[in-house]
């Protein structure tokens, strides 16, 4: 045994919101997300990147074809590494592009050149990811000449002769951690760095795992977030299987095929998009002079039990997310009273509608009725291991703006007897913001948001 | 450091291509047996590699209170499920009658479950359009609907093995699945006693599973050019830190540890089997496929764990170099062998010769993202029995590789302290240090 061995103690550190790096159906960066939801206007649209028509929805929240290109964000040195990006990486990318500038942060990926504001080994990284689908198309065409005379999959052909039309780094466009790879290379981000793969959880996930390092002291500012598409044939199947989606035709109204809350809630739709946020320690924040969004005040977490093997039904769910909310809170310091608004998964889909709606009165009892909700899938779809921190930028933005975003999809109160009806933007007095999600696959998460009013020394 | 933050281990569990039980795995790796042989999965015969170390006649059922519930489960999700129970079982976990299970989480580096290969290309062929080079959307959903399986389907999702320990052993804490290539279970573990040392949970069930034996997994890594194509006994072809080594062999398998702040395994007086102290994480920020060269990633991941240990990693005690033993990542690659060594020297200086370090890669095959679980659970066994697993086929020194690898023969020796490293492809480092418990 080593007698030399003394235990280095543990701190713990306050860690702020100071940048924000949505991308979503409306573009990159929190205004036009924030322009759309004080509006009430729905990004979900058509699905046009193949035919998805005979899909159970052919209707996304998919980025504008001319919206974002990945090739322009990089570094120019870098646009050779865009080729072997998945999309769910681009959107990565572009998210945590703006988040750095929105921070004003320099990184190495600064023009014109310049010392970092940050040393890279003191800048973590931790994005959410989804199971990346293989795209079809280079696949197929790939596997198509490794076929049987009847059109099967010929796997000798493939071993001795097809694989070689893949590219070597085929792989590396579909391991889930090729999203903080790109991001903690363009942006030379040394320090801890880990990708969650918990479904819609994963963001919320990732933020308070960059807080618990940020806290331990192994990290002073960490980018942190998710992203996803699941905009792609393989994507948007399992979505199906797993009974997650609204069935419609074409001619629905984009903006009321999901209706959280509703008596008519009858499924989701889904989404691409992510959100990089930059977190930072506030005796670091405060040393650079740069004004917070929010503080991340609270975080909590915990899994429900599934009651069927898939992981798709839970026996009283509802009691894991209050377990996960009442863990944040504690963690804040803070009681169900502290809380002005919630900003909970909100799908649309019923049975999790039901779980979120039990949650909130089994924790906030009378008030439940009273404490607005923020609904946010009904203009950006479910974007998978990105939503969590979508919704962490517009509450964040809630806060500084002291102003909730209009509801749509819904035409009454609802079902629940909660305040998640149809609602204009309205001004409000927020203090704290609670954000929570709940993922396929059992996972919760949720996360205290609370007001920036200066007080660097409470 | 008070009890409820120092975190120890008090039960391990493993399922791997060397066998399923502490013991049968541990007399394997010591004796330097080999679990490579052809890939039986599927017919690899014209792949560029057609051997792997494979689980074989592994039967989950005998690990479950009821299979019913895991009917659908994923490969991954049965052998975590596997290691879990002994690991819970070794624990003692079932004779506490009234734990608090809302306090006991999970956090697993998990692979994604296996691919259903054979529905999955039949259907993308099947809508295949050859003159738009694309597939046609309808036709694939018609195929889709009816080729495809939703289970199969949705049990690849990475949380999937999650979900299943959460329902066999009833924990409901907090809960996290990371996916860092190969670094996961490593990184999973590091979290998970930080998630414990803060007070958010009093237990985790932690460690990682994972399988990529199959024709995409394979595919994907021959084009890589990282797996060893090696074309004679298969059992010879994981050489770590061999001059002629040429790429890695595919593993398969769970490694599970339960985790506890000593607090709560005192409280219900289970025997603590080693205690975790240094936890340490960096990020290349390199290259999306070279390992930074100067090892620099590497050593930072050791140097923060140290430091987190509170060990100087170029102080002699007694005589003795401060940590007693090393398991390596130590892939059987030429890059990862040359740097991982290369980042040794870097932190331990002129006692890094004096550190025996080995890869037991050599025998039982990568794992990926559970591989630094059943590292870490080697480690615990070396502590334990007082002996070193060795680094099978290192028969040709490299010139450059200097150290002490355990070259073929397992080592009888004084291991109190011992470190474990696992890089992930993409640039993710970590290491953890373990040591042997005493109050």
């Amino acid at each position: 045994m080593n007698s030399n061995r003394s235990h280095t103690s543990r701190t713990s550190r306050r860690v702020l919101i100071t940048g924000s790096g949505p991308i979503t159906a409306f573009g990159l960066g929190i205004e036009p997300l924030w322009e759309a939801v004080l509006e009430g206007r729905t990004g979900i649209r058509a699905i046009e990147r193949f035919d998805a028509s005979d899909f159970a929805v052919p209707f996304a929240g998919v980025l504008p074809r001319d919206g974002f290109d990945v090739r322009k964000i990089v570094p120019k040195s870098y646009r050779k590494a865009t080729k072997v990006m998945a999309r769910d990486t681009e959107l990565a990318v572009g998210a945590a592009a703006v988040a750095v500038s929105d921070a004003g942060l320099l990184t190495r990926a600064s023009e014109p050149e310049s010392e970092p504001t940050y040393p890279p080994a003191r800048t973590g990284c931790h994005i959410g990811a989804g199971l990346i689908a293989a795209d079809v198309d280079e696949l197929t065409l790939a596997t198509s000449t490794s076929t049987t005379a009847d059109g099967e999959f010929d796997i000798a052909d493939w071993g001795e002769n097809g694989m070689g039309n893949l590219t070597p780094l085929w792989l590396l466009k579909y391991l889930p951690n090729m999203l903080a790879c790109h991001v903690t290379i363009i942006h030379d981000c040394q320090g801890p760095s880990n990708t969650i793969t918990c479904a819609e959880a994963s963001s919320g996930l990732s933020l308070g795992e960059s807080r618990r390092v940020i806290s331990r002291g192994h990290a002073d500012l960490c980018l942190s977030g998710g992203a996803e598409s699941k905009i792609n044939p393989m994507g948007m199947l399992r979505q199906q299987f797993a009974g997650r989606l609204a069935e419609v035709g074409p001619d629905v109204d984009p903006a009321r095929i999901v209706r959280p809350y509703a008596s008519d809630a009858a499924g989701g739709v889904l989404g691409e998009g992510g959100g990089i946020l930059v977190l930072e320690a506030l005796e670091c924040a405060r040393d650079r002079g740069i004004e917070p969004i929010a503080e991340f005040a609270g975080f909590g977490s915990s899994q429900a039990m599934a009651s069927d093997s898939m992981g798709l039904l839970y026996d009283e769910r509802d009691r894991s997310v209050v377990d996960a909310i009442g863990a944040a809170l504690r963690s804040a310091g803070c009681g169900p009273d502290d809380v002005d608004a919630i900003l909970p998964l909100g799908s649309g889909i019923p049975e999790m509608d039901d779980v979120d709606a039990r949650a909130i009165k089994a924790v906030f009892g009378d008030r439940a009725a009273r404490i607005p909700l923020i609904t946010l899938v009904p203009y950006i779809g479910l974007c998978g291991a990105g939503l969590g921190a979508i919704a962490v930028s517009l509450a964040a933005q809630c806060l500084r703006e002291q102003r909730l975003p209009a509801r749509i999809g819904v035409e009454d109160a609802g079902a629940h007897g909660l305040d998640s009806g149809p609602a204009e933007a309205r001004d409000a007095d927020l203090s704290r913001v609670l954000v929570f999600t709940t993922s396929l696959g059992g996972q919760n998460v949720a996360i205290l948001l609370e007001r920036w009013k200066g007080d660097w020394d409470r | 450091m008070n009890d409820s933050s120092r975190v120890v281990v008090t039960g391990m569990g493993w399922i791997t291509p060397l066998g399923f039980s502490l013991e049968e795995v541990w007399s394997k790796l010591t004796s330097a047996s080999s679990g490579m042989q052809p890939i039986t999965r599927f017919d690899a015969s014209t792949f560029p590699t057609t051997f792997a170390a494979e689980v074989k006649d592994y039967d989950f059922s005998e690990y479950v209170r009821d299979t019913s519930i895991h009917e659908t489960a994923a490969l991954n999700s049965r052998f975590a499920l596997g290691a879990a129970r002994q690991a819970w079982g070794q624990a003692g976990l079932d004779d506490s009658g009234d734990l608090d299970r809302s306090r006991i989480g999970i956090y697993l580096g998990a692979g994604e479950g296996v691919l259903d290969t054979e529905n999955y290309l039949r259907t993308n062929l099947s809508a295949w359009d050859p003159t738009a080079r694309a597939v046609d959307g309808s036709r694939w959903i018609a195929s889709a609907l009816q080729l495809m399986n939703a289970s199969r389907e949705i049990e690849q999702e990475p949380n999937m093995p999650i979900a299943h320990l959460a329902r066999e052993f009833g924990v409901t804490g907090p809960a996290f699945n990371c996916l860092t290539a190969c670094a996961a279970s490593t990184q999973a573990i590091g979290e998970a006693c930080d998630i414990i040392s803060r007070g958010e949970a009093d237990a985790m069930i932690s460690g990682g599973t994972h399988t990529m034996i199959h024709p995409l997994g394979v595919t994907g890594f021959n084009r890589l050019t990282a797996l060893s194509t090696y074309d004679g006994d298969p059992a010879e072809a994981s050489r770590p830190f061999d001059r002629t080594r040429g790429g890695f062999v595919m593993g398969e398998g769970s490694g599970i540890v339960i985790l506890e702040s000593l607090e709560h395994a005192r409280s219900r007086g289970a025997t603590p089997l080693a205690e975790i102290i240094g936890y340490g994480s960096s990020c290349d920020a390199f290259r999306i496929t070279d390992i930074q060269p100067d090892g620099r990633g590497a050593a930072a991941a050791m140097e923060m764990a140290l430091a987190q240990a509170g060990i100087d990693p170029h102080n002699v005690v007694d005589g003795r170099p401060p940590i007693d033993y090393v398991s390596a990542h130590g892939t059987g690659t030429q890059e990862n062998d040359s740097i991982e060594t290369r980042a040794i020297k870097r932190v331990f200086g002129e006692l890094a010769p004096s550190i025996p370090m080995s890869s037991i890669k050599s025998m039982m095959g990568h794992l990926i993202a559970a591989a630094g679980s059943v590292e870490l659970i080697t480690c615990i066994l070396a502590i334990r029995n007082g002996e070193l697993p060795p680094t099978r086929n290192l028969h040709n020194p490299d010139d450059d590789l200097d150290l002490d690898y355990v070259p073929n023969v397992s080592r009888k020796a004084v291991v109190d302290t011992c470190l474990s490293n696992n890089f992930g492809f993409g640039g993710q480092n970590d290491t953890l240090i373990v040591t042997r418990f005493v109050e």
